[in-house]
């Protein structure tokens, strides 16, 4: 870095910068202002803004006859899903395939992420294993549930591999809808997990050793307890992406419903806001809460 | 105003027509229009997929362009995936119109979204097969919001092979008992519950169901109870056609309700062989329109496109390219298989007027019964329900 | 970490068997685009290049892809911008509400994209259509980049929470004024924090659909879009098998520059710390 001298204020544009600057160097609160103005306008106003309306709009109703907003507050939205059987059943349905998913995800992220962090000595190769498990997330959302369907479809891949065994794969339905998510959002979990064990200093894991713990104790006691806000901030992904998952239950569960199909369906229905909003609602109470749960743990840093 | 030409009175369709029938509710004042201009340089439609192509799914199939040349209008077409996301879609009021299917066209119609149409500023109009013209789901009281372009039924489509003897009727697929349990494929929409409920009218005549889209309370959860024991014997609810044609071509279903596009293209695949009737109950079916949004900013370039798509040789086109029987009489003669109009029955008025055309559900009754019936909202949540 | 050769080789075969099931099924599409049968068949049976060829000279590909490349680049242009400002002053000022505003930025990307879909689209048609504004690009844009602030927030952050603030300070001591010192200093320090967080947020725009169902308008058809509308289409598959086979090719390498230049995973080895 070259040492700068105060330069001579000769250009007029380079004296009006310098005057600003020195304004700003004795006013931080100015700057703060400045940096802070256009993105909260954004997010509070915009995106703040939206959800409130939403959330205003789940309070009033539609006429059936015309599909216009009625602007009265009702508590009808509310009764229907609560008194809907089937609402209690597709929200426990999409609640725990969001729970089946989150673990199959941690099961099979902590295993590849603690060989990548711990294990592998090469730099080189650590990359490549974090790379590889990465690029598929970009790979398409679409693209990978295109795959999905040509695997669990009737006489497609998996019923092909199976054959020989004289088996046939589960078809399109709940199952593959598990499986689909499980492989959507496993980078999501990846990706935290492995961040989280790459700061766990290897000094630790070396005293667990010498203090006469085998590897398996010292991933127990050690490594798995720092591990948790790596998880949750994994589980954040796997979680919301879930609930709020409509399409690819479309191409690959067959006939099963999640509950952003009853959103989306509602939004479709003779525009039909007011009961979507409702039900949108619950992913957002869900999620929030989660959130702020959460938060003293320090997993949202490893979002 | 040209009155319908209703077919036989046993038609389920032909209560509350123009004709006959009772006064609907006034929808909101619209007012058509009573001339069209120079074309504004620009049309946005939503359309059925195959209803607007402009080559980019297959380079022969193009009746876009050619109408962007003749009438300088640039046409952006969103396709809508299903009737709900159409209306949807029309609501935000970026479009200028929109080909809608019967389940629909009430709700666009009281929704205020679309304006009527003045039918003597579409020549080929003149044309369209008569028992098409101002139906229930295209015109409120006589005066027309729209102009019909193609027609089909929901066939009871089966592998000839896997079903034997041949069904004559929907008890394949509704009764519990049917042999054909877990074989089974059905429409993935809250308008399949009609579907049922011309099941019902005719096998339960107590009930009292005149007409499918017109249930009040009973009727209504006699058709749902009939749809949820039906569901344990569902091997897949097809919302697209792809999905149909996977579940049929994969023998994961063998016999179901379908448009006669799939059973064509699952033939086409020669995977399996399968045959389409419709049974003795009858079939529900489709009707679509072209509608004109009232708040169009391109009226004249709308105006222009419902005359164009209606010709005769564009509307051959359409039809082949989409598999349904087209809405202009003169079409049969532009078709490139001479056979089509009659496989499809285009110009069988009396084969038209068995088919129950998709109507959108509205709390005042079809039928004239009164304020009595569930709405489409209501169906909806039934749909929900009945899917589980 | 020292493990028993044991060990070792269940890690390893452990490992082994989550790639390959993370790339079986991409493998699956990219071999089934070079699949002559017109419908789903596997294994194939015959091969053709046709579907590529069709894919390229498709102008609904290229129209969509196009569109996602706008609305991308105009997403990405806005989340740099907000994002990195936000970073700045949450990682070097301490005011009131500063704990509310990190929360705030992250809800985009963790409530589900239909719940943020269907509250733009709300506000969007009540708030912007009196103005004459309708659904078109321009609102994709703005709901693209409302989720990928996050993505630019999250690296920058990280970054200056690492880089600290001592250089900064030299800078002044020795005269610098607040903008020099950003250009000679901050900027170069966050510069590759920032293309990573630009390159992650160009990525998921590109991927985006649910959002864009719900801000889009007329003749505005984004790639994903374009897929999704040809998956239920008769005829369309193996078009859309060759285009997806491209896009995940296509990927491969922002995604590989993204991963070396971010704090994350995959921070550029320094020099000689290869063993």
């Amino acid at each position: 870095m070259s040492v700068s001298t105060a330069t001579p204020p000769a250009a007029s544009p380079q004296g009006s910068s310098r005057a600003v600057s020195g304004f700003l160097y004795r006013h931080p609160r100015v700057r703060l202002a400045a940096l802070l103005s256009a993105p909260l306008f954004w997010l509070v106003v915009l995106y703040l803004g939206s959800l409130a309306i939403m959330v205003v709009a789940a309070f009033w109703s539609t006429d059936s006859f015309t599909g216009a907003l009625v602007r009265e507050p009702t508590l009808k939205n509310f009764q229907t899903l609560f008194r809907g059987q089937v609402y209690w059943v597709v929200a426990l349905r999409t609640v725990g395939i969001a729970l089946a998913v989150t673990l199959i995800d941690m099961v099979l992220a902590v295993p590849l992420a603690f060989v990548a962090a711990k294990v592998v000595r090469s730099r080189r190769l650590r990359y490549a294993l974090v790379i590889a498990v990465t690029m598929p997330l970009w790979a398409g959302y679409l693209v990978k549930g295109y795959a999905m369907q040509t695997m669990f479809i009737n006489n497609g891949v998996i019923d092909w591999m199976l054959a020989p065994l004289g088996l046939k794969g589960p078809g399109l339905g709940l199952a593959a809808v598990v499986f689909s998510l499980a492989y959507l959002w496993l980078p999501y979990m990846v990706l935290p997990v492995y961040a989280g064990l790459e700061r766990i200093p290897d000094s630790l894991l070396e005293a667990s050793a010498d203090l006469g713990a085998a590897a398996s104790r010292t991933f127990r006691s050690v490594v798995l307890p720092l591990l948790v806000p790596s998880l949750i901030a994994g589980s954040i992904f796997t979680f919301s992406l879930t609930l709020g998952d409509y399409i690819m239950v479309k191409i690959v569960g067959g006939t099963t419903q999640m509950w952003a199909n009853i959103i989306y369906d509602n939004v479709g229905v003779a525009n039909n806001l007011p009961l979507a909003a409702a039900a949108a609602l619950f992913p957002i109470t869900v999620i929030v809460l989660y959130l702020l749960a959460v938060r003293r743990t320090g997993a949202l840093e490893n979002l | 105003m040209l009155a319908a030409a209703c077919g036989s009175s046993t038609s389920p369709t032909d209560s509350g027509s123009a004709t006959g029938g009772t006064e609907r509710p006034a929808p909101p004042a619209g007012t058509a229009a009573t001339s069209v201009g120079a074309g504004e340089g620009e049309l946005n439609i939503i359309a059925w997929a195959g209803y607007a192509e402009d080559g980019s799914t297959d380079k022969t199939v193009d009746w876009v362009h050619p109408f962007e040349q003749q009438t300088g209008c640039k046409v952006n077409v969103k396709i809508g995936n299903t009737s709900d996301e159409m209306v949807t879609l029309m609501h935000s009021g970026a479009y200028d119109g929109v080909s809608a299917s019967g389940d629909a066209t009430l709700r666009l119609i009281y929704g205020g979204d679309v304006a009527p149409v003045n039918t003597d500023l579409v020549p080929n109009y003149k044309t369209v097969s008569d028992f098409l013209k101002l139906q229930p789901w295209n015109s409120v009281n006589g005066v027309a919001y729209g102009i019909p372009h193609g027609w089909g039924a929901n066939v009871l489509a089966y592998n000839t092979k896997a079903v034997t003897p041949a069904p004559t009727s929907w008890s394949a697929v509704f009764d519990p008992n049917s042999p054909y349990k877990g074989k089974i494929t059905a429409y993935d929409s809250p308008i399949y519950i009609a579907d049922a409920a011309l099941y019902l009218m005719k096998t339960k005549p107590d009930l009292g169901i005149t007409n499918p889209y017109a249930l009040d309370d009973t009727q209504f959860q006699a058709a749902v109870d009939l749809l949820k024991a039906q569901r344990p014997m569902i091997s897949k609810y097809w919302a697209a056609y792809t999905d149909e044609v996977n579940s049929f071509s994969s023998q994961e279903s063998v016999i179901g309700t379908a448009w006669q596009i799939n059973a064509n293209l699952i033939n086409s695949e020669g995977k399996v062989k399968v045959d389409s009737i419709v049974p003795s109950e009858g079939a529900t079916g489709w009707s679509d329109t072209w509608m004109i949004a009232s708040k169009a900013a391109h009226p004249n370039c709308m105006y222009k496109w419902m005359d164009y798509i209606i010709s005769p040789s564009v509307n051959a086109q359409v039809a082949e390219w989409f598999g349904e029987a087209p809405a202009q009489t003169l079409a049969c003669d532009q078709t490139s298989d001479k056979t089509f109009c009659d496989g499809y029955h285009a110009l069988d008025a009396s084969y038209a007027n068995s088919i129950s055309y998709w109507t959108t559900p509205t709390s005042n009754c079809l039928d004239g019964r009164g304020d009595i019936c569930k709405d489409y909202a209501a169906w909806t949540q039934a749909w929900t329900e009945i899917k589980g | 970490m020292t493990l028993s050769r044991r060990a070792r080789w269940i890690l390893g075969l452990l490992s082994a068997g989550v790639l390959v099931f993370i790339y079986f099924p991409l493998v699956v599409v990219l071999v089934n685009s070079f699949n002559a049968s017109k419908v789903f068949s596997w294994p194939p049976t015959s091969w053709t290049l046709e579907w590529w060829q069709k894919a390229a000279t498709n102008d609904g590909v290229r129209a969509a892809l196009l569109t996602s490349l706008k609305a991308a680049t105009g997403a990405t242009l806005i989340a740099i911008l907000l994002g990195s400002m936000v970073a700045f002053a949450v990682a070097r000022y301490r005011f009131f509400g500063r704990e509310p505003i990190s929360f705030v930025v992250i809800l985009p990307i963790a409530l589900p994209g239909i719940v943020t879909g269907i509250a733009l689209n709300s506000s969007f048609s009540t708030v912007l259509g009196p103005l004459g504004i309708s659904l078109g690009l321009f609102t994709v844009i703005l709901g693209h980049a409302t989720f990928c602030i996050v993505v630019v927030f999250n690296n920058v952050l990280a970054r200056l929470r690492r880089t600290g603030t001592s250089l900064e300070e030299a800078a002044m001591d020795l005269g610098a004024g607040p903008f020099q010192t950003f250009r000679d200093v901050t900027f170069p320090a966050v510069r590759s924090a920032l293309v990573a967080g630009a390159l992650l947020a160009f990525a998921l725009s590109f991927d985006e659909i649910v959002v864009t169902t719900f801000t889009s308008g007329p003749g505005v058809e984004t790639l994903p879009q374009w897929i999704f509308n040809n998956l239920f289409r008769p005829n369309q598959g193996p078009i859309i098998n060759a285009v997806a086979a491209a896009v995940l090719v296509a990927f491969i390498l922002p995604v590989y520059l993204a991963m070396r230049m971010s704090d994350g995973p995959g921070r550029v080895p320094q020099a000689g710390a290869e063993p």
